[in-house]
């Protein structure tokens, strides 16, 4: 019995090992972590070192261009408020609603997806039909109506968005469950009378993981997306906090007269999106022998 | 066939079921009514105005009543456009959006197409880095960044095209709004034409055929095209679901009296029957064309069995 899990144990570690390697050598994933870390760095402590507040107006200053003598670096918006601290902050609020929104999507398709593919037959039809009829909804739409009826929190949007973006999350884990379901260590579980739900949480969520951290990393980017379309409609963040997508709309108006106000953060923003998308393309490549050419 | 057919259009009543079920829940919980105003109404007025639309009958009837007229195509009256009905409204919009969209559409098919072939021919040649990266960023830079940078490029810095407004539909106003709303999708489809085209030109009919000493031009179109187009087929229904949700900010930013601007203009002035009937107009419309998506796949892949 320990020389079996043992060698498992090493199985596992070469393929993860493997996939490691892979991920190493591919130099776009790789840019795209290392940016990532910067960008992630200057947005949790860029804001306090600039001597600026978020919301400070500097009303002698309003709509000047980058500088470093005035100290906005980034140049100062038509309010006067500076737009390096404000283009972090806004990092800060785009990057915390795609974490959290895409935890919330995650914890909703782990136990949808985990459920249906486990119990399977009838349930795993009825279940997954559902999905499909979800997939065909406009849920933009449905979003942008959340926000306007119940009002535009924070929380609100955690929950609107992580509430549709379940779905491919649903269909990956129930697939993965399908085939995890058959393994030996499941069978051995269920021989010794362990309950559904501990098998589920015990047995097939903890060996979904490495799928899951590989889709997350697809779904934030998407996340990001989202709260960045509704702050632009005008239906995300409130003032004066800010968010890249905020920041995008309030540049467009006034790029005739001032462009740094949708460049800084219209780069930014790309750049994050970037980075994410060669972060998860090089993960999944990394992890799936089908596409490696 | 015929029976796939059947089979694929009942499944598709479901969804419209709860597509418009939940239209009508979400605009029941909407805070505020069509008779909300600064003036409080009498009672006995207000009861008249209730039983005159119907508000005074149980849920499942006024939801009843609410599925009869939309199978007639009456979305009910706008509570903002007073003297409007939202079909009305949503006849006036439809049109120069669907022109966007199309537009768009056709657009992002004939570039990512040809972006993807280009690239997949020539795998890892610097014409397939460059195809890649350029497709990468148009995936990374959303349309409503897009959009400003081309105005801001075009039309403020070079002066070659408006920056907005619908010019009494000329063709010069279009240029902006359809390039900046096809840019992402160009992206994908570029993306899925070069990979499943490079798995295809690997396959043994494809060798069997260039063994033969066919041309590879003729190669290209008669034989490796058509297998290697349908996973592009069935992303345009993705795509038609995304143009649509990126025509909502693209007829914002240029101005453009769409669907989509009504949607926005109507959601902040919180005309509930007016985006309500937007999003079950834009809801059956991608419904549809999913359904006219999977057929054509089904008659372009001969692996699909009808069973």
């Amino acid at each position: 019995m320990g020389i079996e899990t043992k060698q498992d144990q090493v199985v596992v570690k070469s393929l993860w090992g493997d996939a490691w390697r892979t991920l190493r050598r591919n130099r776009a994933a790789m840019t795209g972590a290392l940016l990532m870390a910067i960008i992630l760095l200057a947005v949790t402590v860029g804001p306090w070192l600039s001597q600026y507040a978020y919301d400070f107006t500097d009303w002698p200053n309003t709509s000047i261009g980058p500088s470093l003598g005035t100290g906005h670096f980034f140049g100062t918006d038509t309010l006067g408020r500076d737009l390096f601290v404000r283009t972090l902050y806004g990092g800060r609020i785009s990057l915390l609603v795609g974490v959290v929104a895409s935890v919330v999507s995650l914890l909703i398709g782990i136990s949808y997806g985990a459920t249906a593919g486990y119990f399977g037959g009838r349930l795993d039809a009825i279940m997954m039909r559902f999905v499909d009829i979800l997939y065909a909804m406009p849920f933009m739409f449905f979003v942008i109506l959340l926000m306007v009826f119940f009002g535009r929190n924070i929380l609100m949007i955690f929950l609107a968005i992580g509430a549709i973006n379940w779905l491919d999350m649903a269909r990956i884990v129930r697939g993965q469950t399908l085939s995890l379901k058959q393994r030996e260590f499941v069978e051995a579980a269920q021989a010794q009378g362990v309950g559904a739900l501990a098998i589920l949480v015990r047995h097939i969520v903890p060996n979904l993981l490495g799928v899951v951290a590989i889709y997350i990393t697809l779904t934030i980017p998407q996340v990001i997306l989202v709260e960045s379309f509704l702050s632009f409609l005008g239906l995300g963040v409130q003032e004066p906090m800010t968010s890249w997508g905020a920041l995008v709309k309030e540049g467009s108006e006034e790029m005739e007269t001032a462009p740094w106000m949708l460049l800084f953060p219209a780069f930014l923003l790309a750049t994050t999106l970037f980075c994410f998308n060669f972060i998860g393309d090089g993960m999944r490549d990394a992890l799936d022998p089908k596409d490696r050419q | 066939m015929l029976n796939y057919f059947v089979r694929r259009i009942l499944g598709i009543i479901p969804t419209l079921f709860v597509l418009m079920a939940l239209a009508f829940f979400l605009i029941r919980l909407a805070p505020g009514g069509p008779f909300d105003s600064e003036k409080v109404l009498l009672p006995e007025i207000e009861a008249n105005l209730r039983a005159a639309y119907h508000l005074d009958e149980p849920l499942y009837q006024q939801f009843a009543r609410y599925l009869g007229n939309l199978l007639q195509g009456d979305f009910g009256p706008s509570f903002q456009y007073r003297d409007l009905t939202v079909t009305e409204l949503i006849m006036t919009g439809f049109p120069i959006s669907l022109r966007l969209g199309a537009g768009a559409m056709v657009f992002a098919v004939i570039f990512g197409v040809l972006a993807g072939s280009v690239a997949a021919l020539w795998q890892n040649s610097r014409t397939d880095y460059f195809v890649m990266v350029i497709s990468m960023t148009g995936i990374s830079v959303p349309s409503f960044v897009m959009a400003p940078l081309l105005v801001l490029v075009f039309a403020v810095y070079l002066g070659w095209l408006p920056a907005g407004g619908l010019g009494g539909g000329s063709l010069r106003n279009m240029v902006l709004p359809v390039v900046a709303l096809a840019l992402p999708q160009i992206a994908y489809i570029a993306r899925l034409t070069r990979g499943s085209l490079i798995e295809i030109l690997r396959s043994n009919f494809i060798r069997t055929a260039k063994a033969q000493g066919l041309p590879m031009g003729k190669i290209l179109l008669v034989h490796a095209l058509k297998p290697a187009l349908l996973p592009v087929v069935s992303y345009l229904g993705p795509a038609t679901a995304a143009i649509i949700t990126g025509s909502v900010v693209i007829e914002q930013i240029f101005g453009i009296p769409g669907l989509g601007r009504f949607f926005v203009q109507g959601a902040l002035n919180r005309d509930y029957t007016l985006v309500m009937g937007i999003v079950v107009f834009y809801g059956v419309l991608i419904v549809v064309f999913n359904f006219l998506v999977d057929l054509a796949y089904a008659w372009l892949d001969p692996k699909v069995r009808y069973g």
